[in-house]
């Protein structure tokens, strides 16, 4: 494994590995010393394109927790209207030396892109490239999930966390945008990849063309679907203020009344089934403060596994060793 | 000007003979002067009538960093065209008399094929406003054909009014069939590729609404209508459909949707970036047999260079198009080796067709009298396609490294050999006054 | 390839009731002993050892809380090349290593880097007391200057064989057995 790009191309194997590294860091944060010397003298450039305050500290935390020293390179906007070719950008930090990239970018296949021209040769994270993937996303919500539903805590140190397992047969809504969601594009591979049942609850505007090939099941109607079937989680996705103006459905009333995780839904729900958001939250609209506040909402589980899982992701990238008789 | 017996080639696919070229024309062979005439061995070459491109973007004058008029003309001759249509798309857009003059005294002074000023039908290709037609049909460019290409001329009246409007020196406009609110921001074909990499998609209907409406419009008004690089099995249904109503509407493929894919796009590399983009299987079928039954009239390259700074980038970011004068007989004749398909063929879709629809009288003829301009091509001359040593600058040829069989080897442009055994020579010694129109 | 047996099942349930021997007689008796296998083979060899020591103390209930493993992938430092390894766990017994003596377990002793790394990790978990280490197979070629407290067999190699050790927890059996090697 050189890179993580996506999901999409991520094995069963590899994930249940992530996972389970990641179950390893987390015990880290227990010791006397809450840090690993394994990347130290090692530098991992943090390159986001796109502004992310969250996912750049979160990567940022993950980095220094193993020693690794971090650069953070911001450059709003497409390269092209800096002046400044993508290739240029790239070479240019290369040449400071960074030995991964972390790469955020508003055009999908960026990653990818950076990953396979030749311009670079280091492993190159996917930090969320346009409307694609966003694989560390989905690794920390898989971590979650897989947390939650073996009944031990969703998040910080266990010691018998639940290694080596997928997330077979947990049957899992992802609730609203979608079409623009790169975290449903890397949930649906990744959550059905480690043998989860994956369902999409979404009006048919806010779906991709053609989903009824992806391996899913569609609902359009969100009540039905919640008393058709028993959910071990839902998960419901950002709806970005701009798509209220281009159509996508009749206004946020319409939209939160029959597609947002209100209170009256909450009530409906099983009471072991979770509840999960990528946030940023908005409150009111996809999702009420009622479930937002629910205990059985996972949301800060999420954040605090999302260290772990991309120290996991930077440790199985940038390390490597020969099998010795020591 | 030397005069040449290109001797033993199969002319047309139809069997060896030997043509002759005296003064910038095809003439009996015993005409010719023994002592001063050069002979060409064509034996095992195939003789063609040169080569017309419908679709050329030479992008002089205002983007001469990607290509020049003669820079775009050498790669003509090197692939085999005699005459190539320069689109409009240029800084300042080819929406004046002043514009189109300028482009078709470059092609001259050029002098590796015959280049002829495609109009724009909107000034500035806004689609507000008809721009200068009369002027440009009636200035020394002598403009025929009229397309506001790489944008569509969506408002339907000045679409009607462009289709009538040109019949008064029998023009015809061509249409870049691309409805825009239906791909506002759009990256590539809207599929099962699209939905996966999270590009905004590019529906077929968005091509196919336009091109119903058009034909509707050119058989209301009784005017001709060209539908540039169709891409979608739907389109050609419709355009089938259409003839079959005996709509004076024709077609064009590139050889790029006769070849390529979408799913070329999940290695998002920006070379596989165009307008319109790679479609599926389905398409690339749909197109070939309706190329192979004659729905789809013509071959047009599309040629459209960029410089290595809109390419080399992310795909969101990266210029749409692809350059490909130089691959075109190539990949046209790898395209269709499954269906009964010979140089005949190539010669209708590639020449004949393409002079007839635009005019061009002197090209798409190998009869005695008619112009000389003809191309030779060796059908077994199996090579590996190599953009860098194209005479194009455009390096954003999607072939790169694959293998083909047909090369061009010869191009006679009005009885000058521009392109000998692959090599180009030099410019038309006439200058700029190959022929008199 | 030859291979030879050098320790078979009842040499080595000898070595390590010697060794629980020897721990209890440096540590005079069991308390504030901790017992950290380096994994995989060491994990094992600290556990039997756990139970020899809790057994000759006079107290086999308290085996399971001397031993625990001490997972040094993270401390290599050779983690840059070759293919990557999956860390193991690391458990520390409830009481933890601060002011214990700390025995350090593995099954061979060659170059000293795996200790070396042990040693770091150990120091991100707290401050022991003393730390001492006890190996099955000390097969010298010491690349640093390190030496094991407590050895099951000195075994002169040559640094191209190869020391195979099996135990029935991992491998199914218990055996030492050397391998390749030029003749």
């Amino acid at each position: 494994m050189k890179h993580l790009l996506d999901t999409a191309s991520l094995s069963r194997n590899d994930a249940i590995a992530i996972l389970d590294i990641a179950e390893e860091m987390a015990l880290v944060s227990e010791r006397e010393v809450k840090k690993l010397p394994v990347l130290r003298g090692r530098t991992v450039v943090n390159l986001f394109f796109e502004d992310s305050t969250r996912t750049r500290l979160s990567f940022e935390a993950a980095a220094k927790r193993l020693s690794a020293d971090v650069l953070n390179f911001s450059a709003k906007g497409s390269s092209v209207s800096k002046g400044e070719s993508l290739q240029d950008t790239i070479q240019t930090i290369s040449a400071m030396g960074a030995d991964a990239i972390v790469v955020r970018h508003s055009g999908a296949g960026t990653a990818h892109r950076l990953a396979h021209t030749g311009w670079i040769d280091v492993p190159v994270v996917n930090a969320g490239d346009g409307t694609h993937e966003h694989p560390t996303q989905a690794l920390l919500d898989a971590f979650t999930l897989r947390r939650a539903l073996a009944g031990v805590p969703a998040s910080g140190p266990v010691a018998g966390g639940p290694r080596g397992q997928g997330l077979d047969g947990a049957k899992v809504a992802i609730v609203g945008d979608v079409l623009h969601s790169r975290v449903a594009r890397s949930n649906v591979h990744l959550l059905s990849g480690l043998g989860a049942d994956v369902h999409l609850i979404a009006p048919a505007t806010l779906l991709p063309w053609g989903v009824e090939d992806w391996p899913v099941t569609v609902h359009y109607d969100f009540d039905a679907a919640l008393s058709a079937e028993d959910f071990a989680a839902v998960m419901m996705l950002r709806v970005q203020h701009e798509r209220m103006h281009e159509s996508f459905f009749p206004n946020a009333r319409e939209y939160a009344r029959l597609w947002g995780l209100s209170a009256a839904r909450l009530e409906k729900l099983p009471a072991e089934t979770f509840i999960m958001h990528p946030g940023p939250m908005n409150r009111g609209f996809e999702i009420s403060a009622a479930a937002a506040d629910s205990p059985r909402a996972l949301v800060l589980d999420q954040v605090e596994n999302g260290v772990s899982v991309r120290m996991a992701v930077l440790y199985r990238l940038l390390t490597g060793q020969e099998e010795t008789n020591d | 000007m030397t005069d040449y017996l290109i001797r033993g080639a199969d002319v047309l696919g139809r069997g060896a003979a030997d043509i002759a070229v005296r003064d910038g024309r095809i003439v009996e062979p015993e005409l010719l002067d023994p002592d001063a005439t050069e002979i060409v061995d064509a034996a095992g070459l195939v003789a063609l009538p040169g080569l017309v491109d419908m679709h050329t973007h030479l992008r002089e004058p205002g983007k001469e960093d990607a290509e020049t008029v003669l820079t775009g003309s050498r790669s003509a001759a090197a692939g085999g065209f005699t005459c190539v249509h320069a689109m409009a798309n240029t800084a300042p857009v080819a929406d004046t008399a002043g514009v189109v003059e300028q482009v078709h005294r470059l092609g001259r002074s050029a002098g590796f094929t015959e280049v002829v000023p495609v109009g724009a039908v909107t000034i500035g290709l806004e689609g507000r406003q008809l721009a200068e037609l009369g002027a440009m049909a009636r200035s020394a460019a002598r403009v025929r054909m009229f397309s506001d290409d790489g944008i569509c001329v969506s408002d339907p009246l000045l679409m009607r009014r462009a289709l009538e409007y040109v019949k008064t020196f029998d023009g015809i406009i061509a249409q870049h069939a691309q409805e825009p609110r239906l791909t506002e921001g759009a990256q590539m074909n809207e599929s099962a590729v699209s939905a996966e990499l999270g590009l905004p998609g590019w529906p077929a209907v968005a091509e196919e609404s336009i091109i119903a409406r058009d034909v509707l419009l050119a058989e209301h008004v009784g005017s001709r209508l060209h539908i540039c690089h169709v891409s979608t099995a739907g389109s050609v249904d419709l355009i089938r459909w259409a003839k079959a109503r005996g709509v004076a509407v024709t077609a064009e493929v590139t050889p790029h949707h006769l070849m390529l894919t979408d799913e070329l796009v999940r290695t998002f590399d920006p070379v596989y970036k165009v307008n319109p983009p790679l479609r599926t299987d389905v398409d690339v079928t749909a197109l070939r047999k309706a190329l192979a039954d004659g729905t789809i009239d013509v071959v047009g390259t599309d040629h459209a260079p960029h410089t290595a700074e809109h390419k080399c980038s992310e795909w969101t970011a990266a210029a749409m198009g692809m350059v490909g004068m130089e691959s075109a007989l190539s990949i046209v004749v790898a395209a269709m080796a499954d269906y009964d398909f010979g140089f005949g063929d190539v010669a209708r879709v590639m020449s004949t067709a393409p002079a007839r629809i635009t005019g061009a009288s002197g090209h798409g003829s190998l009869e005695i009298g008619a112009s000389a301009n003809i191309v030779l091509v060796d059908p077994s001359a199996a090579h590996t396609i190599d953009p860098a040593a194209h005479a194009t600058k455009g390096r954003n040829n999607p072939f790169a490294g694959v293998e083909v069989t047909a090369q061009v080897t010869d191009t006679f442009f009005y009885g000058h050999r521009v392109l000998a055994a692959g090599a180009l020579t030099t410019p038309h010694p006439a200058g700029a006054t190959w022929t008199d129109h | 390839m030859t291979q030879r047996t050098v320790l078979d099942a009842p040499d080595i349930s000898r070595a390590i009731t010697r060794i629980a021997h020897e721990i209890i007689e440096s540590n005079k008796g069991s308390e504030d002993l901790v017992l950290l296998g380096i994994p995989r083979r060491g994990v094992p060899l600290a556990h039997r050892l756990a139970e020899a020591i809790a057994a000759i103390e006079g107290r086999p209930e308290a085996a399971s809380e001397l031993a625990g493993s001490l997972d040094i992938t993270m401390y290599r430092d050779d983690l840059r090349g070759g293919s990557y390894r999956a860390p193991e766990p690391t458990s520390i017994p409830s009481s933890g290593i601060d002011a214990k003596t700390v025995v350090l377990v593995d099954d061979v002793l060659f170059s000293g880097r795996t200790i070396r790394a042990g040693l770091d990790a150990l120091a991100d978990f707290g401050r022991p007391a003393r730390v001492r280490l006890a190996v099955l197979v000390d097969r010298g070629h010491r690349d640093l200057p390190i030496r094991a407290d407590h050895v099951g067999k000195n075994l002169p190699t040559s640094s191209s064989e190869r020391v195979n050790v099996s135990l029935a927890e991992i491998d199914g059996s218990d055996a030492v057995t050397i391998s390749g090697g030029r003749e």
